[in-house]
């Protein structure tokens, strides 16, 4: 079973990251990942730049309407990424622990994967 | 994380909106910023212990408010203190009041206390300082550091700043939609001053200021979070995030000016440029350009190019005539020859900048050009002779050292020279 976890912060907060801070964290998310991507159970992963860098389409009018801005204003914002493979929501939410201890702040949100194309562009 | 990092970061992501709502409660900035520190300090007691509210900034407001309170009742020895845990007692509090401040509420409080740093009896240099200090929270002597100053200089720059803007009218009503037009161009034209201090440097002192760079960026995109939709700030935002992407390219190891032709792209910051790029690609589509939007549109054009020879350089010239036009300057002009030079060749790149001279006489980059068009040309002794000029207008030992090098290859025979 695929699950995304999705993660939030306020990106108020990780904009106020050190370069060495951030690094840290960095360096602590990849040695888990390292880890998963080993055991075969690492996908996709993304790293979102911060919402004040993007566009929503609104698409629900028959002149789809264009705004700047992410498409909710909340305090904590979608940052990133991951999707994991692994055989149960228990396994997921342990994965997602690991992550949170490299990465504290925020939230994971743990939402199941429906349908999943793995695509194909360049890094 | 530690709870340094975690506690710092939170601190300084939630200090401009605290400090500026607490100004509009004081009306005074000097116990809006006391009581602030006050109430930082009270975090880093009660956070490790409790973990960090839900709205920092509201939890800090609601401290600093009652500090104040508190400090006024004892300079007024009316009333004896109330017992601390009262004070720091938030909870039920704090749950309220998140639910009713959100970004937009702040909007005009922190555009007011960047606005009152851009107060135009400052000079550049105290409107900078006092930026960094108030708004962004660095302490005296990291800004000392950052403009290469003493500590004690620092602290009486800063003083001096605030007692003129103590001594001016702040505005404090909520400003009507051209007022709050204008402070946005104010403040963005100090948030560029910010960035222009960082930036203007040599590499013995690129460590030091590249702090103000980062600060400048980081500004922008509180500006972007409060006026999402302005394309001035994209504009703004962009130019910075993509110049300061080049960073780590711009010196060599000796120290010496790397010329942006001769850059190592590899070490360009790749997500700030992804950043840069988005957001002028989103101004642009607003159709409102400005000075802001156009430079970092030319600079996109160089982050677009994976090779020097790869740089859309008669588009880079169209741009330069915009900006001419917008903002007519012979700086403009000098910076659009080189564009020229490439385009249409060195003659008419000199022909371009010789009416120049009289207004940029004194000017280190002007003779840098101009010797290097020479270069080109083959007219080898009057480049020498522009090249010792810039050497010794040159401001920093990167840009003589740099020049040096031209000579250095003029004497040795070879014919190619160009500049950044």
């Amino acid at each position: 079973m695929q699950y995304a976890i999705l993660c939030y912060h306020d990106e108020k907060v990780t904009c106020a990251w050190s370069k060495e801070h951030d690094d840290a964290v960095m360096a602590k998310l990849g040695a888990v990942m390292g880890r998963l991507e080993r055991q075969g159970k690492l996908g996709p992963v993304a790293r979102l730049l911060p919402t004040t860098a993007a566009t929503t389409l609104r698409k629900d009018r028959e002149q789809p309407l264009v705004i700047d801005g992410p498409f909710a204003e909340t305090k904590e914002q979608l940052l990133g990424f991951y999707v994991v493979d692994c055989a149960s929501l228990e396994e997921a939410i342990e994965i997602a622990k690991e992550l949170g201890a490299a990465n504290p702040g925020g939230a994971h949100e743990i939402r199941p994967v429906g349908a999943f194309f793995p695509g194909k562009t360049a890094p | 994380m530690t709870d340094a990092g975690w506690i710092s970061s939170i601190l300084t992501a939630a200090r401009p909106h605290a400090v500026a709502a607490l100004l509009r409660n004081f009306r005074d900035l000097d116990l809006a910023e006391e009581v602030f520190q006050e109430a930082c300090l009270r975090a880093w007691k009660t956070w490790p212990k409790n973990g960090p509210p839900r709205d920092a900034a509201a939890w800090l407001i609601m401290v600093g408010r009652n500090v104040a309170i508190d400090t006024v009742r004892r300079r007024s020895r009316l009333q004896m203190l109330p017992p601390e845990e009262l004070i720091s007692d938030l909870s039920d509090a704090e749950a309220a009041v998140a639910d009713r401040i959100d970004e937009a509420d702040y909007r005009d409080d922190i555009l007011r206390l960047l606005f009152i740093c851009c107060h135009p009896d400052l000079p550049a240099t105290q409107q900078i300082a006092l930026a960094l200090r108030i708004v962004s929270g660095l302490s005296v002597p990291q800004i000392a550091r950052a403009f290469i100053v003493s500590e004690a200089a620092m602290e009486q720059r800063i003083t001096r700043a605030k007692g003129r803007i103590a001594a001016a009218d702040v505005p404090f009503e909520t400003p009507g939609a051209a007022e709050r037009f204008e402070r946005i161009a104010a403040v963005a034209a100090m948030v560029y001053l910010v960035f222009n201090e960082g930036y203007t440097t040599s590499v013995a002192e690129h460590g030091a200021r590249a702090a103000l760079c980062e600060e400048a960026i980081r500004l922008s995109r509180l500006l972007l979070r409060l006026f999402a939709t302005e394309p001035e700030i994209m504009g703004l935002a962009a130019l910075l995030m993509l110049q300061h992407a080049r960073a780590p390219a711009r010196f060599d190891r000796q120290g010496r000016v790397v010329l942006l032709e001769d850059q190592d792209r590899t070490l360009w910051n790749r997500r700030l440029i992804a950043e840069g790029l988005a957001l002028i690609d989103k101004a642009v589509r607003h159709g409102r350009p400005d000075p802001y939007q156009v430079q970092a549109a030319i600079a996109a054009l160089h982050a677009r190019a994976g090779r020097a020879e790869d740089t859309d350089w008669p588009q880079i010239d169209l741009l330069y005539g915009t900006l001419e036009r917008m903002q007519p300057s012979p700086i403009v002009s000098l910076n659009r020859a080189i564009a020229v030079a490439k385009v249409r060749g060195p003659a008419d790149a000199l022909a371009m900048i010789e009416p120049l001279a009289s207004k940029l006489g004194g000017y280190f980059y002007f003779h840098g050009a101009r010797g290097a068009f020479l270069l080109q040309l083959g007219r080898t002794e009057e480049a020498r002779v522009a090249f010792d000029r810039a050497i010794a207008l040159a401001n920093t030992p990167a840009e003589a050292a740099h020049i040096r090098e031209q000579l250095d290859r003029l004497a040795s025979g070879a014919l190619d020279a160009g500049r950044s």
